[in-house]
């Protein structure tokens, strides 16, 4: 038998003890909440303004409760909208950009593979060197190398096309990619390739048989990492190329800022998802992986 | 044939010698063990064997074709390596066989080997195993495979069984002596266990310091060490070093050395030694299971036996064996007992050494000083 003064001290403080907890929850959560509004807002005014009609927008303004649906704009921002003369919308920039990432990715990674496969398996004297010299590129702005890719584009007769800029994002991506690949090939075991050395395998059958088998984890962080770094790059598409050239995030701007008449903001956020759809289902697809292969080494 | 030659055989990394003029010889079929602590060269004489590590000076021939520019994969031999470095994304037969699809050997003639060495080793069922799914001594024998399917000349270990735990480790090094009794073929074997070393080969090669101390059969390496080095590294516990000084009596040799607490122990030797050092200085060398508690009959078995008095430090039984530590002048001395008749602690014992095994050195430049009628 418990004495129940006792007992009954211990419970009002473990009801109190109890109350004092939920409401920490309750504080914790509601600050979450508010921080979660706060960031997702601008996404649904977007969202939400693709969905309406134009004069209801116009009428009751850019940031309101929606009060009319229509599908009207993605059609129209997807391939009738007027930009600078052309009335195409923005399905060429689309498939521009397509165009222009999926290639410079794929060729990135593969060559950022293949030069972390030699920085770390087949060093050379002075290997160490390039490699650091490679890296510097990871903290060179993309400003700095404007003038001189003018130059080369140019040389190159590469201007105002895709693949110009697929050319120059190979190349730019080439240190992220090397970076990311030789550091996770260095915890590859050497006796791998010293064991395939002696049955017989060259340099390429290794690099096939040997070390691309163990390299999804890796290659899929800089598939994701080159492929929305280059999808969502401006710079260079819009200094290099112009009008129908033009990649999806030049195009954007472009459609947002060269209107003569009263904007169409219902077509302007149709626009800004789909630009922004590609990277967003990438990383979705492969998040995961994205994590999981920068925090895992190579052979477990 | 197959047979393995090196000669004046030298390695620099930078300014760095780490290899100082090796020769060594294999006969076709030996099994040659090079053994040596951490740091003495041993797995880069492997590596340059195997043509992983460039030669810096002198040859390595593997059955008397000069092989030092010749690329690993044209030397015909095969490599386990310590961490076993199976392909991690194959399986066990996808490993064994990766090294003939690479020289283009025809699927059935794959297929024919794959079946040899698999019942040679008893991995048949784990075949279609990923080493990921293996055990340490799973992958060991897998490892094994891949090198035997090759029917190389010259098979080369560096430390295989370095990343076992001690029981799988015995239980394997008698698989290896088995396999090379059963195949035959000229191994080079890499180990820093003197143990190892001893049981497995044929000739045994110790290093120190990027040069061949020794290289001779495992019986002769033992028990007639060429220097200090060789004779305290193998063996253990190790060998008991006593600085003595030569002398006669009774018109034949015999050495001396401070007792504990005052006078000295005069040991007959039941052979004359070939010189004679400066100043009659010598290092005596006794090995712990060359130490007998004295009795009286110890002389009829052991007709060399001289005998010593000395305090008994430590006493430790290790069940088939007790191992004591004497005090003998300033220094400790380490005997391996029967346990009948074991030493007790903090007991004046009579010990009785087996003459007929101990070996002298030379302080000056610690090598052995051969008997003159040897």
């Amino acid at each position: 038998m418990v004495d129940a003064a006792y007992e009954a001290e211990y419970l009002a403080a473990a009801r109190t003890e109890a109350r004092r907890y939920a409401l920490g929850r309750i504080g914790v959560y509601a600050f979450l909440t508010v921080f979660a509004i706060i960031y997702l807002f601008p996404l649904f005014v977007v969202v939400a303004n693709s969905f309406r009609q134009l004069p209801e927008i116009t009428r009751n303004g850019l940031i309101a409760f929606p009060r009319s649906f229509s599908f009207e704009a993605w059609p129209r921002a997807w391939a009738h909208f007027c930009v600078s003369g052309a009335c195409a919308g923005i399905h060429r920039n689309f498939y521009n950009s397509l165009m222009m990432t999926v290639p410079a990715t794929l060729i990135s990674s593969l060559l950022g593979a293949l030069n972390g496969y030699v920085l770390s398996k087949w060093r050379f004297r002075g290997s160490e060197l390039l490699f650091v010299c490679m890296t510097l590129g990871v903290f060179m702005p993309g400003q700095i190398a404007l003038m001189p890719w003018a130059f080369v584009l140019g040389h190159l007769h590469l201007s105002n096309t895709i693949q110009g800029l697929i050319l120059i994002h190979c190349v730019q991506g080439l240190s992220f990619t090397t970076l990311f690949c030789r550091n996770y090939y260095i915890s590859i075991p050497d006796d791998l390739v010293k064991a395939a050395r002696i049955d017989g395998a060259g340099f390429w059958r290794i690099f096939y048989k040997i070390i691309l088998p163990l390299s999804p984890p890796i290659l899929i962080v800089t598939v994701i990492w080159q492929f929305t770094g280059i999808w969502n790059e401006y710079l260079f598409g819009v200094v290099f190329t112009d009008g129908s050239q033009q990649p999806i995030t030049a195009a954007l701007v472009a459609l947002a800022t060269s209107q003569m008449n009263a904007r169409a903001y219902d077509v302007t956020g149709a626009a800004v998802l789909i630009g922004a759809l590609p990277p967003l289902l990438i990383y979705f697809l492969g998040g995961k992986y994205f994590v999981r292969g920068l925090t895992q080494g190579a052979v477990k | 044939m197959a047979t393995l030659t090196v000669a004046r055989l030298r390695k620099r990394f930078a300014q760095v010698e780490v290899l100082k003029g090796i020769d060594l010889a294999a006969a076709h079929g030996e099994f040659v063990a090079l053994v040596g602590p951490s740091g003495c060269g041993k797995s880069t004489l492997l590596a340059m064997i195997a043509g992983l590590e460039s030669v810096s000076e002198g040859e390595i021939r593997i059955d008397g074709r000069l092989v030092n520019a010749v690329a690993p994969k044209d030397r015909d031999i095969a490599m386990v390596f310590q961490s076993y470095a199976l392909y991690p994304t194959m399986t066990a037969r996808q490993n064994m066989t990766f090294g003939m699809e690479s020289r283009g050997v025809p699927r059935a003639e794959q297929e024919a080997a794959i079946k040899r060495v698999a019942s040679l080793l008893q991995i048949e069922p784990l075949l279609n195993r990923k080493p990921g799914q293996l055990s340490g001594g799973q992958r060991q024998r897998v490892a094994m495979g891949r090198a035997l399917v090759r029917d190389p000349k010259l098979f080369l270990f560096d430390e295989p069984l370095s990343n076992l735990d001690a029981k799988l480790r015995v239980d394997m090094r008698t698989e290896i002596k088995k396999l090379h009794n059963k195949v035959g073929k000229t191994t080079v074997y890499v180990t820093h266990d003197q143990i190892e070393a001893m049981t497995l080969a044929t000739r045994i090669a110790v290093m120190h310091q990027g040069q061949l101390q020794q290289f001779d059969e495992p019986q002769t390496i033992y028990s007639r060490p060429a220097n200090m080095f060789v004779a305290g590294f193998m063996g253990s516990p190790s060998m008991n070093f006593i600085p003595a000084t030569l002398t006669e009596t009774d018109g034949g040799p015999a050495v001396e050395a401070p007792l504990f607490g005052g006078g000295v122990a005069r040991l007959p030797l039941p052979y004359r030694p070939v010189r004679a050092p400066a100043g009659n200085r010598v290092v005596l060398g006794v090995r712990p299971e060359h130490m007998f508690r004295y009795a009286d009959d110890l002389k009829l078995r052991k007709p060399a036996v001289a005998s010593f008095e000395a305090p008994v430090e430590v006493v430790e039984p290790t069940g088939a064996e007790t191992i004591a530590v004497l005090k003998l002048g300033e220094r400790d001395v380490t005997g391996r007992f029967d346990p009948d008749g074991a030493p007790r602690l903090g007991e004046r014992l009579k010990v009785g050494v087996d003459m007929a095994n101990v070996c002298l050195f030379d302080p000056s430049d610690e090598t052995l000083i051969p008997r003159a009628d040897a």
